[in-house]
């Protein structure tokens, strides 16, 4: 043990002074400053095992669960949920209010924007992803996570790649891909990071206890693997300089677009998906009480969605350069997508058939439900707005804004932040969260705020769509482009608020698993039973 | 290990296996989802013969409809150029006041130049034409170049200071401070003056008294003796109150203005969009506020 640490002390200080150099020849300052925040994280990783040197290692038994990265993890998620929906509620309101754009380049909403999906998206949604697929694997395999603590190199690289990618937008550095803005050598990065998590991941499904593989851990597979593929293809670019921080898309023209959206589409479809999804097969069941509705069904849905999902990505790209044939063949793909993207959504709700009582009583699950139906929501309107008629409609509207946020909130969102109030007690040895009351606050709030979110993009964007296209009896456009944007303005309002409604419930959230971590019980009535007379 | 049990709720077999107390149920799919599911195939494949839709070695299947995106723009262009072929050949052909005259080519014009001015010229005028500081308001009746239909078709065709443009208002106010004509004093004088022409009250009445003479000897020249200005070299009257460099009117921005003078610009749009559109242009901004 001992000497095994002075070698990785002596590896880590040779790559801090790598990174130091490397900063100081740097082309461009986002370069420099990123260069040092790598070798800052390699001299604070050398610190910390010059600490622990020498110090005894509490055997860890080989068939303990490796929890710890669980807990960071958790509270990684609930504090960049935070991060993003705050980002999120500032962009908003610095559309409604474009005065709220401040002269300083580094908050403009140009370069909060990727803060605000990437935070949502890799930050909240990635950690939540980690966290509940080292838990739920671990106990499904019956096996403690493999490779001793590798899992906590892929906590804290993801983290490093989150601070990477938060402070690149700042400061202006992009590849100007959607969900892929990062530069090359932070996709580097990432890429080794997540190399590492499959490398956890799959080590532990290998060395599982039980004869079969649970599904959740397919689903959790599925998003590993495939993110993989899509993160390295849709990045591959040629640095201007090894020393700067610009590169340029080994793609060009309708190519890279179609390359970008078949990235961007499955980052949808396998990370806010099938991810999720693997969530969802593991706490839904569990906190229902009640066998999964269909294993059948789990199966075919399973491999229909990822057999088709891989296809649907030229949807994002009706009526451009792209050739008719792709634009075709995407639509078809997505239209076949809406039953096996329900699969999913009937196994979950059916999966309370004979537990739809506890409805009453447990929010978590009142919670895990709605975001559910979200999912199906969203998996129906997603189809509906790849057919190419309705696209002309929708496309390039807010329409697109809602029907994302109707995922991303609801879906997305709602099963994290449910799984959160699970795994927290859980992973803290109490026996419920600190208050219920609270969590059924959180969740009519979320839904609430979710509700005027999606209807007021509804109709903003359709209310879009239509002038855009709207002729007088001479056949002339009648609007320019800035009415209707001024158009937007009271819908704008409206949506800014219904992420303020959101926030605020995540706030009450954080409190409540504050409360909950320190040991502390509310003392209440209990949710769903009326008060005695 | 493995142990199938018949669950009580639902009557229906477990699998027999068994994750961290997770079971599952072996329910069959259900009947209406495999249903929808084969008919979004049925459909999917449908679709992918009526429409271009298989790639092969080069290029791909057109599918039995014909149809491809770009023949469809073009049919939907061709057709709304067809319905209005007509008239626009007619307001090729026709002068400009000769539109104004016919009833059905001056409402087509407005409808086509308001078209157009909500693409090229919203950007300076504003949405509603109302301008904004440094670009007039077209509204009103106040002109700069003219305000009568073949004096805005000129302006907007040749332009304002348009480079490259032989025929544009070139005209420009002398820089009277930055040039050293007058001194600072004195343009504060003329610039006291000034205020009162459009009916304000002098910082100082003795000032103002002097810049009389200042204004008689620079100015009137161009804006006239009483400040009406004059519309052949773009010279704004300055007796109403109505302002290009300033919101509301002071005699600091007059003194702004007279120090070193700012200047508009327009383009060209003759060169740029067509005479056609230009006609169009022009009678949709007299309708606006155009006088004779």
């Amino acid at each position: 043990m001992g000497l095994g640490s002075l070698v990785q002390m002596a590896l880590l200080g040779l790559i801090a002074i790598l990174f130091v150099t490397l900063g100081a020849l740097a082309q461009d300052a986002a370069f420099a400053i990123h260069m040092f925040i790598f070798a800052a994280a390699a001299a604070i990783a050398v610190i910390y095992l010059a600490r622990s040197y020498g110090q005894p290692v509490a055997a860890a038994s080989p068939e303990a669960y490796l929890d710890g990265v669980v807990r960071a993890g958790a509270i990684a998620t609930v504090f960049w949920g935070v991060i993003g929906f705050l980002a999120g509620l500032v962009i908003a309101l610095q559309l409604a209010y474009p005065g709220l754009n401040p002269d300083l380049e580094w908050f403009n909403f140009g370069r909060l924007r990727p803060l605000h999906t990437s935070a949502v998206i890799f930050a909240f949604g990635g950690n939540a992803l980690m966290c509940t697929s080292f838990y739920v694997v671990q106990r499904t395999c019956r096996a403690r996570l493999a490779f001793g603590n590798l899992a906590w190199f892929v906590f804290w690289g993801y983290q490093l790649f989150i601070v990477l990618a938060a402070t690149g937008y700042l400061l202006g550095v992009t590849e100007s891909r959607e969900y892929a803005e990062p530069e090359w050598y932070v996709d580097l990065w990432l890429t080794i990071v997540w190399i590492a998590y499959f490398l956890v991941f799959f080590g532990t499904i290998i060395k599982r206890k039980e004869p079969h593989i649970y599904v959740a851990n397919w689903f959790y597979l599925s998003f590993i693997v495939t993110i993989a593929m899509l993160h390295i293809v849709n990045n591959i670019s040629i640095p201007v300089s090894f020393l700067g921080s610009k590169s340029y898309s080994a793609f060009a023209g309708v190519q890279d677009a179609l390359i970008q959206w078949w990235y961007g589409h499955n980052a949808v479809g396998f990370f806010l998906t099938a991810g999720f999804l693997g969530m969802m097969y593991y706490f839904v069941p569990k906190r229902a009480g009640r066998p999964v509705y269909s294993y059948r069904l789990s199966i075919v849905h399973f491999w229909a969605l990822i057999f088709l999902y891989i296809w649907a990505g030229p949807h994002h790209l009706h009526y451009t350069a792209l050739p008719d044939w792709a634009q075709t063949l995407g639509m078809a793909f997505s239209v076949m997508l809406w039953m096996p993207s329900w699969g999913g959504m009937i196994n979950g709700l059916m999966t309370l058939s004979g537990a739809w009582d506890k409805l009453r009583t447990d929010p978590v699950l009142r919670m895990m439900v709605i975001s559910v139906a979200f999912y199906g929501m969203s998996t129906f309107e997603g189809p509906v707005m790849s057919i190419k008629s309705v696209n002309a409609l929708s496309h390039y509207t807010d329409w697109t804004i809602g029907h994302v946020h109707s995922g991303a909130l609801g879906w997305v969102g709602m099963i994290s932040m449910a799984a959160m109030y699970h795994l927290f007690p859980r992973l803290w040895g109490r026996k419920e969260v600190y208050s219920l009351q609270l969590v059924s606050w959180h969740v009519w709030l979320a839904t609430l705020g979710i509700v005027v979110y999606a209807s007021s993009m509804w109709v903003s964007g359709i209310m879009q769509g239509l002038m855009w296209r709207e002729y007088d009896d001479q056949g002339f456009l009648v609007y320019s482009f800035a009415e209707s944007v001024a158009a937007m303005h009271p819908y704008y309002v409206i949506r800014a608020f219904g992420g303020l409604l959101f926030l605020v419930g995540a706030l009450i959230m954080v409190y409540n698993l504050y409360r909950t971590v320190r040991g502390d019980t509310r003392a209440e009535a209990p949710v769903g039973v009326p008060a005695a007379a | 290990m493995s142990k199938i049990e018949k669950d009580e709720i639902s009557g229906v077999d477990t699998t027999g296996h068994e994750w961290d107390g997770i079971k599952e149920l072996n329910h069959p799919l259900p009947r209406w989802w495999v249903m929808t599911f084969y008919a979004t195939i049925v459909f999917a494949i449908g679709y992918t013969i009526l429409y271009p839709a298989w790639p092969l070695l080069r290029g791909a299947t057109p599918g039995v409809l014909g149809y491809s995106s770009r023949g469809d723009l073009d049919k939907s262009l061709e057709a709304a150029a067809a319905s209005q072929k007509d008239l626009a050949d007619k307001i090729a052909a026709t002068p400009v006041a000769g539109i104004m005259k016919d009833e059905k080519l001056r409402a087509f014009a407005t409808a086509a130049g308001a078209a157009a001015f909500k693409v090229n010229c919203v950007q300076c005028h504003g949405s509603g034409a109302a301008g904004a500081i440094g670009y007039p308001n077209l509204n009103d009746n106040d002109w700069l170049w003219g305000g009568s239909i073949d004096e805005i078709y000129a302006t907007i065709g040749n332009g304002i200071r348009a480079p490259g443009n032989a025929s544009t208002h070139a005209s420009q106010m002398p820089n009277f401070g930055g040039d050293g004509i007058l001194k600072p004093e004195q343009i504060a004088d003329v610039a006291n003056y000034v205020w009162t022409l459009s009916g304000g009250k002098p910082d100082d009445a003795a000032a103002a008294t002097r810049g009389k003479q200042i204004y008689a000897d620079n100015c009137a020249a161009c804006h006239g003796d009483a400040g009406q200005g004059n519309k052949e070299f773009g010279a704004p009257n300055l007796a109403d109150q109505i302002r290009l460099y300033s919101k509301n009117g002071s005699i600091k921005d007059i003194e702004a203005q007279v120090t070193r003078p700012r200047h508009g610009v327009m383009p060209a749009w003759g060169a740029k969009l067509g005479d056609t559109a230009v006609k169009e242009l022009a009678v949709f901004v007299h309708s606006l506020g155009g006088g004779v």
